[in-house]
Protein backbone atom coordinates (compact mmCIF):
# COMPACT_ATOMS: atom_id res chain seq x y z
CA UNK A 1 0.00 0.00 0.00
CA UNK A 2 2.97 2.29 0.58
CA UNK A 3 3.26 2.32 -3.06
CA UNK A 4 0.30 4.62 -3.68
CA UNK A 5 0.66 6.53 -0.44
CA UNK A 6 4.03 7.66 -1.68
CA UNK A 7 2.45 9.23 -4.75
CA UNK A 8 0.78 11.81 -2.92
CA UNK A 9 2.46 15.13 -3.40
CA UNK A 10 1.44 18.52 -3.12
CA UNK A 11 -1.10 20.47 -5.89
CA UNK A 12 1.42 23.12 -7.80
CA UNK A 13 0.21 26.90 -7.51
CA UNK A 14 -1.51 27.67 -11.03
CA UNK A 15 0.16 30.30 -12.57
CA UNK A 16 -1.91 33.32 -12.51
CA UNK A 17 1.03 35.76 -13.93
CA UNK A 18 -0.95 36.13 -17.49
CA UNK A 19 -4.08 36.68 -15.07
CA UNK A 20 -3.51 40.23 -15.39
CA UNK A 21 -2.86 40.20 -19.31
CA UNK A 22 -6.70 38.50 -20.36
CA UNK A 23 -8.39 41.18 -17.66
CA UNK A 24 -6.63 44.49 -19.69
CA UNK A 25 -7.62 42.99 -23.13
CA UNK A 26 -11.40 42.64 -21.55
CA UNK A 27 -11.02 46.30 -20.17
CA UNK A 28 -9.28 47.60 -23.39
CA UNK A 29 -12.31 45.95 -25.02
CA UNK A 30 -15.12 47.44 -23.19
CA UNK A 31 -13.04 50.82 -23.20
CA UNK A 32 -13.45 50.90 -27.15
CA UNK A 33 -16.69 49.34 -28.08
CA UNK A 34 -18.32 51.13 -25.53
CA UNK A 35 -19.63 55.13 -24.82
CA UNK A 36 -19.82 56.74 -21.36
CA UNK A 37 -23.66 57.30 -20.28
CA UNK A 38 -24.43 60.71 -20.29
CA UNK A 39 -27.40 60.82 -18.54
CA UNK A 40 -29.82 59.82 -15.72
CA UNK A 41 -33.09 58.99 -16.85
CA UNK A 42 -35.56 61.58 -14.57
CA UNK A 43 -38.70 60.30 -16.54
CA UNK A 44 -39.53 56.30 -16.58
CA UNK A 45 -37.75 53.97 -19.10
CA UNK A 46 -39.12 54.72 -22.38
CA UNK A 47 -40.76 51.64 -23.95
CA UNK A 48 -39.35 52.08 -27.25
CA UNK A 49 -41.76 51.50 -30.73
CA UNK A 50 -40.65 49.07 -32.78
CA UNK A 51 -40.46 49.30 -36.42
CA UNK A 52 -38.86 47.86 -39.66
CA UNK A 53 -37.49 50.72 -41.77
CA UNK A 54 -34.59 51.41 -39.06
CA UNK A 55 -31.09 53.01 -40.09
CA UNK A 56 -28.17 53.37 -37.43
CA UNK A 57 -27.51 56.65 -35.90
CA UNK A 58 -23.57 56.10 -36.58
CA UNK A 59 -22.07 59.09 -34.92
CA UNK A 60 -22.76 59.20 -31.95
CA UNK A 61 -21.26 62.56 -30.70
CA UNK A 62 -23.64 63.85 -33.15
CA UNK A 63 -26.50 62.85 -31.62
CA UNK A 64 -28.47 64.89 -29.17
CA UNK A 65 -31.21 62.73 -27.30
CA UNK A 66 -34.65 64.03 -26.10
CA UNK A 67 -36.51 61.81 -24.00
CA UNK A 68 -40.00 62.01 -23.91
CA UNK A 69 -42.87 59.65 -21.53
CA UNK A 70 -43.93 60.18 -17.92
CA UNK A 71 -42.18 61.05 -15.06
CA UNK A 72 -40.63 58.76 -12.57
CA UNK A 73 -41.55 61.33 -9.55
CA UNK A 74 -45.39 61.81 -9.37
CA UNK A 75 -45.32 64.81 -7.51
CA UNK A 76 -44.09 66.32 -11.01
CA UNK A 77 -47.78 65.82 -12.14
CA UNK A 78 -49.10 63.56 -14.88
CA UNK A 79 -48.42 63.38 -18.51
CA UNK A 80 -46.01 63.36 -21.22
CA UNK A 81 -42.35 65.47 -19.81
CA UNK A 82 -39.65 66.16 -21.54
CA UNK A 83 -36.51 65.10 -20.70
CA UNK A 84 -33.04 67.45 -22.35
CA UNK A 85 -30.01 66.79 -20.09
CA UNK A 86 -30.45 65.84 -16.98
CA UNK A 87 -33.95 67.35 -16.21
CA UNK A 88 -37.39 67.36 -16.90
CA UNK A 89 -37.56 70.75 -19.28
CA UNK A 90 -40.62 72.17 -20.94
CA UNK A 91 -40.75 72.24 -24.70
CA UNK A 92 -39.65 75.71 -25.11
CA UNK A 93 -35.75 74.81 -23.86
CA UNK A 94 -35.24 72.35 -26.67
CA UNK A 95 -34.06 75.65 -28.97
CA UNK A 96 -31.45 76.19 -26.30
CA UNK A 97 -30.94 72.69 -25.50
CA UNK A 98 -29.81 72.17 -29.57
CA UNK A 99 -27.71 75.27 -29.61
CA UNK A 100 -25.90 74.16 -26.96
CA UNK A 101 -25.64 70.86 -28.28
CA UNK A 102 -24.27 72.30 -31.67
CA UNK A 103 -21.96 74.62 -30.03
CA UNK A 104 -20.10 71.73 -29.18
CA UNK A 105 -19.31 70.81 -32.66
CA UNK A 106 -17.73 72.95 -35.44
CA UNK A 107 -19.61 74.17 -38.51
CA UNK A 108 -19.18 71.36 -40.59
CA UNK A 109 -20.31 69.04 -38.23
CA UNK A 110 -22.95 70.50 -37.62
CA UNK A 111 -24.62 70.15 -40.70
CA UNK A 112 -24.58 66.39 -40.24
CA UNK A 113 -25.90 66.99 -36.54
CA UNK A 114 -29.16 64.52 -35.63
CA UNK A 115 -31.87 65.06 -32.94
CA UNK A 116 -32.77 61.06 -31.85
CA UNK A 117 -36.84 61.68 -30.09
CA UNK A 118 -36.81 58.74 -27.82
CA UNK A 119 -40.20 58.64 -26.82
CA UNK A 120 -42.82 55.95 -25.00
CA UNK A 121 -45.29 54.08 -27.29
CA UNK A 122 -47.68 56.00 -24.97
CA UNK A 123 -47.01 59.36 -25.26
CA UNK A 124 -49.48 61.22 -27.47
CA UNK A 125 -48.58 62.57 -30.97
CA UNK A 126 -49.19 66.67 -30.13
CA UNK A 127 -46.05 66.29 -27.03
CA UNK A 128 -44.10 65.39 -30.35
CA UNK A 129 -45.31 67.53 -32.78
CA UNK A 130 -44.39 70.40 -30.54
CA UNK A 131 -40.77 69.37 -30.23
CA UNK A 132 -41.17 68.60 -33.60
CA UNK A 133 -42.14 72.51 -34.09
CA UNK A 134 -39.41 73.49 -32.12
CA UNK A 135 -36.64 71.97 -34.14
CA UNK A 136 -38.34 72.86 -37.41
CA UNK A 137 -37.51 76.98 -35.76
CA UNK A 138 -34.23 76.72 -36.03
CA UNK A 139 -33.59 74.25 -38.68
CA UNK A 140 -32.84 71.23 -36.65
CA UNK A 141 -34.18 69.51 -39.49
CA UNK A 142 -32.70 65.60 -39.28
CA UNK A 143 -34.78 63.60 -36.55
CA UNK A 144 -34.81 60.07 -35.48
CA UNK A 145 -37.44 58.40 -33.50
CA UNK A 146 -35.70 55.94 -31.65
CA UNK A 147 -36.88 52.08 -32.32
CA UNK A 148 -36.26 49.10 -31.97
CA UNK A 149 -36.02 46.56 -34.82
CA UNK A 150 -39.37 44.20 -35.10
CA UNK A 151 -42.16 44.10 -36.54
CA UNK A 152 -45.04 46.81 -35.70
CA UNK A 153 -48.01 44.68 -34.49
CA UNK A 154 -45.21 44.65 -31.63
CA UNK A 155 -46.62 48.62 -30.47
CA UNK A 156 -49.92 47.39 -30.13
CA UNK A 157 -49.69 44.77 -27.01
CA UNK B 1 31.49 44.80 -5.43
CA UNK B 2 28.81 42.39 -4.10
CA UNK B 3 26.45 41.66 -6.87
CA UNK B 4 22.78 42.20 -5.57
CA UNK B 5 19.81 40.46 -7.50
CA UNK B 6 17.17 43.25 -8.15
CA UNK B 7 14.38 41.80 -6.13
CA UNK B 8 11.21 41.21 -8.19
CA UNK B 9 8.35 43.02 -7.65
CA UNK B 10 5.29 41.53 -6.78
CA UNK B 11 2.42 41.61 -9.36
CA UNK B 12 -0.39 39.85 -7.71
CA UNK B 13 -2.28 42.75 -7.12
CA UNK B 14 -1.97 43.66 -10.77
CA UNK B 15 -4.92 41.66 -11.63
CA UNK B 16 -7.20 43.30 -8.75
CA UNK B 17 -6.14 46.76 -9.72
CA UNK B 18 -7.22 45.47 -13.41
CA UNK B 19 -10.57 44.15 -12.42
CA UNK B 20 -11.22 47.26 -10.92
CA UNK B 21 -11.00 49.11 -13.93
CA UNK B 22 -12.88 46.94 -15.17
CA UNK B 23 -16.05 46.83 -13.41
CA UNK B 24 -15.57 50.59 -13.32
CA UNK B 25 -16.11 50.35 -17.50
CA UNK B 26 -18.96 48.00 -17.12
CA UNK B 27 -21.11 50.01 -14.99
CA UNK B 28 -20.42 53.42 -16.59
CA UNK B 29 -20.56 52.63 -20.34
CA UNK B 30 -23.42 51.76 -22.73
CA UNK B 31 -23.32 49.30 -25.66
CA UNK B 32 -26.35 49.73 -27.02
CA UNK B 33 -26.10 52.13 -30.79
CA UNK B 34 -28.73 54.19 -30.73
CA UNK B 35 -30.90 53.01 -34.14
CA UNK B 36 -34.61 54.06 -35.42
CA UNK B 37 -36.86 55.93 -37.66
CA UNK B 38 -35.02 58.53 -39.88
CA UNK B 39 -37.33 61.49 -41.11
CA UNK B 40 -36.59 64.93 -42.57
CA UNK B 41 -38.58 67.87 -41.26
CA UNK B 42 -39.76 70.35 -43.59
CA UNK B 43 -38.53 74.12 -43.48
CA UNK B 44 -40.47 76.70 -42.20
CA UNK B 45 -41.81 78.27 -44.81
CA UNK B 46 -42.75 82.56 -44.29
CA UNK B 47 -46.27 82.85 -43.98
CA UNK B 48 -47.13 84.43 -46.78
CA UNK B 49 -46.12 81.36 -49.44
CA UNK B 50 -48.78 80.00 -50.57
CA UNK B 51 -49.17 76.02 -50.96
CA UNK B 52 -48.63 75.07 -54.66
CA UNK B 53 -51.53 73.99 -56.53
CA UNK B 54 -52.22 69.75 -55.97
CA UNK B 55 -55.24 67.87 -57.30
CA UNK B 56 -56.99 65.68 -54.86
CA UNK B 57 -56.48 62.88 -56.85
CA UNK B 58 -52.71 63.08 -55.92
CA UNK B 59 -53.24 63.30 -51.99
CA UNK B 60 -53.54 60.25 -49.92
CA UNK B 61 -55.06 61.08 -47.01
CA UNK B 62 -53.92 58.85 -44.19
CA UNK B 63 -56.25 59.71 -40.84
CA UNK B 64 -55.29 58.69 -37.47
CA UNK B 65 -57.89 59.69 -34.83
CA UNK B 66 -57.98 59.44 -31.09
CA UNK B 67 -58.68 56.25 -30.52
CA UNK B 68 -55.46 55.36 -32.76
CA UNK B 69 -58.42 53.99 -35.39
CA UNK B 70 -57.06 54.29 -39.23
CA UNK B 71 -58.47 55.95 -42.07
CA UNK B 72 -57.52 56.13 -45.48
CA UNK B 73 -59.64 58.47 -48.13
CA UNK B 74 -62.43 58.50 -45.28
CA UNK B 75 -62.04 54.60 -45.36
CA UNK B 76 -61.60 52.79 -42.08
CA UNK B 77 -58.78 50.21 -42.63
CA UNK B 78 -56.70 48.03 -40.24
CA UNK B 79 -52.56 48.71 -39.80
CA UNK B 80 -51.41 45.36 -42.23
CA UNK B 81 -53.57 47.53 -44.85
CA UNK B 82 -51.28 50.51 -44.93
CA UNK B 83 -48.64 49.25 -46.75
CA UNK B 84 -50.52 48.00 -49.74
CA UNK B 85 -52.62 51.00 -50.24
CA UNK B 86 -50.05 53.31 -50.14
CA UNK B 87 -48.24 50.82 -52.83
CA UNK B 88 -51.46 51.30 -54.86
CA UNK B 89 -51.76 54.80 -54.45
CA UNK B 90 -48.14 55.50 -55.58
CA UNK B 91 -47.56 53.06 -58.12
CA UNK B 92 -50.63 53.73 -59.75
CA UNK B 93 -49.11 56.02 -62.55
CA UNK B 94 -52.56 57.09 -64.53
CA UNK B 95 -51.29 60.63 -65.95
CA UNK B 96 -48.26 62.40 -66.33
CA UNK B 97 -45.05 63.91 -64.51
CA UNK B 98 -43.49 66.96 -66.11
CA UNK B 99 -45.05 65.86 -69.50
CA UNK B 100 -44.18 62.03 -68.74
CA UNK B 101 -45.89 59.22 -68.59
CA UNK B 102 -44.80 56.91 -66.21
CA UNK B 103 -43.42 53.88 -67.38
CA UNK B 104 -42.09 51.99 -64.92
CA UNK B 105 -45.23 51.87 -62.87
CA UNK B 106 -47.09 49.14 -62.23
CA UNK B 107 -49.91 50.46 -61.11
CA UNK B 108 -53.94 50.31 -62.67
CA UNK B 109 -53.58 53.47 -63.49
CA UNK B 110 -56.79 54.34 -62.45
CA UNK B 111 -58.17 57.83 -63.23
CA UNK B 112 -59.12 58.41 -59.81
CA UNK B 113 -55.87 58.15 -57.98
CA UNK B 114 -51.86 59.50 -58.46
CA UNK B 115 -51.21 60.67 -61.33
CA UNK B 116 -47.28 59.57 -60.90
CA UNK B 117 -44.82 58.54 -58.38
CA UNK B 118 -43.33 62.12 -58.79
CA UNK B 119 -46.92 64.09 -57.86
CA UNK B 120 -48.30 61.59 -55.24
CA UNK B 121 -48.27 63.02 -51.57
CA UNK B 122 -49.03 61.26 -48.74
CA UNK B 123 -50.31 63.16 -45.99
CA UNK B 124 -50.56 61.60 -42.44
CA UNK B 125 -53.13 63.68 -40.40
CA UNK B 126 -52.91 62.62 -36.33
CA UNK B 127 -55.42 64.05 -33.16
CA UNK B 128 -53.68 65.70 -30.52
CA UNK B 129 -53.98 62.52 -28.26
CA UNK B 130 -52.87 59.53 -31.11
CA UNK B 131 -50.24 57.48 -29.68
CA UNK B 132 -47.00 57.92 -30.37
CA UNK B 133 -46.86 53.98 -30.99
CA UNK B 134 -49.58 54.18 -33.29
CA UNK B 135 -47.96 57.16 -35.44
CA UNK B 136 -44.89 55.65 -36.02
CA UNK B 137 -46.41 52.03 -36.95
CA UNK B 138 -47.72 54.29 -39.93
CA UNK B 139 -44.79 56.35 -40.36
CA UNK B 140 -43.21 52.91 -40.81
CA UNK B 141 -45.63 51.26 -43.21
CA UNK B 142 -45.27 54.25 -45.28
CA UNK B 143 -41.77 53.96 -45.07
CA UNK B 144 -41.77 50.26 -46.22
CA UNK B 145 -44.22 51.09 -49.26
CA UNK B 146 -41.72 53.07 -51.16
CA UNK B 147 -38.58 50.74 -49.69
CA UNK B 148 -40.55 47.96 -51.23
CA UNK B 149 -41.14 50.24 -54.73
CA UNK B 150 -38.11 51.10 -54.91
CA UNK B 151 -36.82 47.57 -54.31
CA UNK B 152 -38.53 45.94 -57.21
CA UNK B 153 -37.52 49.54 -59.79
CA UNK B 154 -33.49 48.63 -58.76
CA UNK B 155 -34.04 45.12 -59.81
CA UNK B 156 -35.84 45.85 -62.97
CA UNK B 157 -33.89 48.74 -64.31
CA UNK B 158 -30.28 48.89 -62.68
CA UNK B 159 -27.73 48.32 -65.50
CA UNK B 160 -24.14 48.04 -65.17
CA UNK B 161 -22.76 46.47 -62.30
CA UNK B 162 -25.44 47.07 -59.52
CA UNK B 163 -27.11 44.77 -62.15
CA UNK B 164 -30.21 42.62 -60.69
CA UNK B 165 -29.30 44.18 -56.66
CA UNK B 166 -32.11 45.76 -54.26
CA UNK B 167 -32.28 49.29 -53.15
CA UNK B 168 -31.89 47.71 -50.13
CA UNK B 169 -28.73 45.85 -51.02
CA UNK B 170 -27.39 49.09 -52.28
CA UNK B 171 -27.79 51.06 -49.13
CA UNK B 172 -25.77 48.27 -47.25
CA UNK B 173 -22.84 48.62 -50.00
CA UNK B 174 -22.88 51.88 -49.33
CA UNK B 175 -22.27 51.38 -45.40
CA UNK B 176 -18.89 49.99 -46.31
CA UNK B 177 -18.33 52.44 -48.87
CA UNK B 178 -19.59 56.17 -48.43
CA UNK B 179 -17.62 58.08 -51.20
CA UNK B 180 -18.53 55.80 -54.09
CA UNK B 181 -19.85 58.17 -56.52
CA UNK B 182 -21.13 54.84 -58.94
CA UNK B 183 -23.93 53.75 -55.55
CA UNK B 184 -24.31 57.11 -55.11
CA UNK B 185 -25.70 57.81 -58.45
CA UNK B 186 -27.75 54.68 -58.49
CA UNK B 187 -29.28 55.57 -55.17
CA UNK B 188 -30.56 59.00 -56.61
CA UNK B 189 -31.60 57.43 -59.64
CA UNK B 190 -33.99 55.34 -57.86
CA UNK B 191 -34.94 57.58 -55.38
CA UNK B 192 -35.93 60.28 -58.09
CA UNK B 193 -38.16 57.04 -59.31
CA UNK B 194 -39.81 57.03 -56.05
CA UNK B 195 -39.43 59.97 -54.38
CA UNK B 196 -40.59 59.80 -50.56
CA UNK B 197 -43.25 62.01 -50.42
CA UNK B 198 -44.61 62.01 -46.66
CA UNK B 199 -46.24 65.07 -44.93
CA UNK B 200 -47.19 65.64 -41.28
CA UNK B 201 -49.80 67.54 -40.61
CA UNK B 202 -50.30 69.72 -37.85
CA UNK B 203 -52.38 66.98 -35.00
CA UNK B 204 -56.04 67.93 -34.53
CA UNK B 205 -56.66 69.84 -31.53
Amino acid sequence: MSKFGKKKKDVPAVNTAALPDIVFMLLFFFMVATTMRETTLQIKPPKLPSATEVKKLEHKSLVSTIYVGKSKNPSAGKGDKIQLNDKISGVNDVTNFIYSERDKHDAEEQKAMVTSIKADLKTNVGTISDIKHELRTINALKISYSSGTGDVSNNFK
Amino acid sequence: MAKRDIPEINAGSMADIAFLLLIFFLVTTTMDTDSGVFRKLPEIQPDNTEAPPVKMKNILEVNINRFDQLLIDEEEVKIEDVRQAAIDFIDNGGGTYEGKACDYCGGEKKEASSDHPGKAIIAVQTAQTTSYGMYISVQNELLAAYTELRNRYAKKYLTGKYKGLSYSDLLNLQKNDKENDDIKAALTKIKKAYPEILSDAEPIK
